[in-house]
């Protein structure tokens, strides 16, 4: 008798259990279902792509080789003849590699630069600071497409940037974006100036998360705005800093509409990206397989920084 | 501390190096307003100059003549209406789409305990790091093999399903506290009414700013519309731009004016929701 009840029990434990992952299964799938089918699919296909040679045609024209397209893209062989410098001034993904890393390089301490700056001054009590935060945000939420191009018409050789530039006596009358040696410095100007809000309301966030007695402990100790500056704000804003450097660092890696308005990746290959590259390859040249060992490329770099930012998270909530 | 800061208020007059400094802060402050601003400045001036005007030497910033005709102009030039309503319909489905579905699935990982609940999770997680650009060649290959390639659902069905809007509700969720789950199945409501009577109403703050930035990236998106959408009738505003921009290239002050109306729509929702906006960013920091 107790044996029945006890099975009896089991198998009506049982048919709750899987009632109650059904209803939680439920939940999960209509998103779930859409993001296995258009996400988690086809970044597995990317890798398997990346190691056939296809022109996009019937499946059966799908060719494997391997790392093939890796050796390809790298244009291992010229380099190993002719030294790395070869890789960096003659070849494509090179070229794209230097021009993106040159473009982050520059434009993430520059945007950090402006939102500290801003977020400090708006820290304060400022007349008028939530009409000078939304002016300063506003950039943000613009459309690409309609600042890239009046960014760039503004760049034009009869501009009012040229123009002020030449009434501040520097003789400079090229548009810039046809320019080659000014070209990508108009893609870093347009993105500092587009991101710059963005990352001071990060900033301003952390700022308010300062405990404001370690600055009454530093007034006490007789330190005066600048130490306090140095060694209070600071070191308070070190793990904002680090968050905001990484996520920048990884946009940047991604950096596509900017070029593609402004400058199409020229003149020449001066504005060449990585996406830009994948982007021409894939959907211009239909060198699948080449387009997707490229996409490799940027997804480690991509993956580097999010690990480290992951890592360094860890230690911070440790800490 | 208190009265510190109250003497210093009440102070009879601040320092002169006081007064210096601050003056200083507004004037870096104003100029740097300037510097942000006058691109759309030069934007709204040039969409209502003549072509040959917008780059007279020296430059005027207000047109000697107002010509608002450039307004009407470019509605005759390009399908501009149409554009407007596929960018409209997008970004409502998907903000519709992805706020629904993903906090339906946010309260099941927050609060549910099944088997495979942390396997599917990090599948969301480990994709939140892979760029789109890295897959969204075989996205392409695989929506234009399903009959997507040209329609409106492309864009769509891209944009619903981000592992972000499950990430940020399940964050949301989990600051519930679940005591007030059990005390809801106590009185006998279903999961599905624990969702929608407790949970959603509970989530505005985070729905809010789901919405927003679902809203405003759909609408100012890019490339994804110029991979998938080619004929006209299908463009969205951005692309429909662009196609504008290559054909009347050098029409700069109609260019301008379909500029300028491309800005309006996320303008004004930016500007009346623009707490939801600041108060998202500071404290999710994601999505760059």
């Amino acid at each position: 008798m107790s044996a029945y009840n006890s099975s009896e029990y089991r198998r009506r434990q049982k048919k709750y259990e899987r009632r109650k992952a059904l209803v939680a299964y439920s939940f999960i799938a209509p998103n779930f279902i859409g993001f296995a089918v258009f996400t988690l699919v086809p970044v597995l296909f990317s890798i398997f792509l990346s190691f056939v040679k296809w022109k996009g045609g019937a499946f059966s024209t799908m060719e494997w080789v391997g790392l093939g397209n890796y050796a390809d893209i790298f244009k291992t062989a010229k380099v190993a003849e002719k030294g790395l410098g070869y890789l960096f001034t003659k070849v494509d993904l090179g070229i794209a590699l230097k021009n993106t890393l040159f473009y982050t390089v520059v434009t993430v301490p520059l945007t950090l630069v402006c939102a500290v700056a801003l977020a400090l001054a708006l820290n304060r009590a400022v007349k008028g600071a939530v009409g000078f935060r939304t002016i300063f945000f506003f950039p943000y939420v613009a459309s690409m497409v309609a600042i890239c191009v009046c960014w760039r018409f503004m760049m034009m050789k009869d501009g009012p940037i040229n123009q002020l530039i030449m009434a501040m006596g520097i003789n400079y009358n090229k548009s810039w974006t046809a320019d080659s040696g000014m070209a990508i410095w108009s893609i870093i100007l347009v993105s500092v100036w587009r991101n710059m809000g963005y990352y001071m309301v990060i900033y301003l966030a952390a700022l308010q998360g300062v405990p404001k007695d370690l600055y009454e402990a530093a007034t006490m100790d007789g330190a005066n705005k600048w130490q306090q500056f140095f060694h209070v704000t600071l070191p308070q804003l070190r793990p904002t800093t680090f968050f905001a450097s990484t996520m920048m660092i990884i946009s940047c890696f991604k950096i596509y509409d900017v070029v593609a308005i402004m400058t199409e990746g020229g003149p020449g290959r001066s504005t060449k990206m990585l996406v830009t590259y994948i982007y021409d390859e894939a959907f211009s040249n239909f060198n699948y397989g080449i387009a997707s060992a490229i996409a490799m490329v940027l997804l480690v770099i991509v993956l580097i920084f999010t690990l480290a930012q992951f890592s360094m998270e860890d230690r911070y909530a440790n800490n | 501390m208190t009265q510190l800061v109250q003497s210093k208020n009440a102070g009879v007059r601040p320092s002169p190096t006081y007064i210096v400094l601050k003056t200083l802060l507004y004037v870096v402050l104003i100029a740097l307003a300037l510097f942000t601003l006058i691109p759309f400045v030069w934007m709204v001036s040039a969409s209502l100059k003549l072509d040959r005007e917008v780059f007279s030497y020296p430059i005027r910033w207000v047109p000697e003549v107002f010509h608002w005709e450039n307004y009407q102009l470019i509605w005759s030039k390009v399908p501009l209406l149409t554009y407007f309503k596929n960018t409209a319909t997008i970004a409502l489905l998907v903000t519709f789409i992805q706020t629904l579905t993903s906090s339906f699935a946010a309260y099941a990982f927050a609060k549910l305990r099944f088997p495979g609940r942390n396997t599917l999770f990090i599948c969301y997680v480990a994709t939140i790091a892979v760029p789109w650009q890295t897959y969204m060649l075989p996205q392409f290959i695989l929506m234009r093999s399903m009959g997507l390639y040209d329609t409106l659902w492309a864009i769509v069905v891209l944009q619903s399903f981000s592992a972000f809007g499950v990430f940020l509700m399940r964050q949301f969720y989990q600051g519930i506290p679940t005591e007030l789950c059990e005390a809801a199945r106590i009185d006998g409501l279903s999961e599905y009414g624990i969702w929608a009577r407790i949970m959603l109403p509970l989530s505005k703050a985070a729905i809010a700013t789901l919405v927003i930035f679902t809203f405003v990236g759909t609408w100012n998106d890019y490339m994804g519309p110029m991979i998938y959408l080619t004929r006209d009738v299908n463009k969205t505003v951005q692309v429909g731009l662009r196609r504008f921009i290559q054909e009347n290239s050098s029409d700069y002050h109609l260019i301008m004016a379909v500029s300028v109306c491309s800005l309006l729509p996320v303008s004004i929702v930016f500007l009346s929701l623009q707490k939801y906006f600041i108060q998202g960013i500071a404290t999710t920091g994601l999505k760059g």
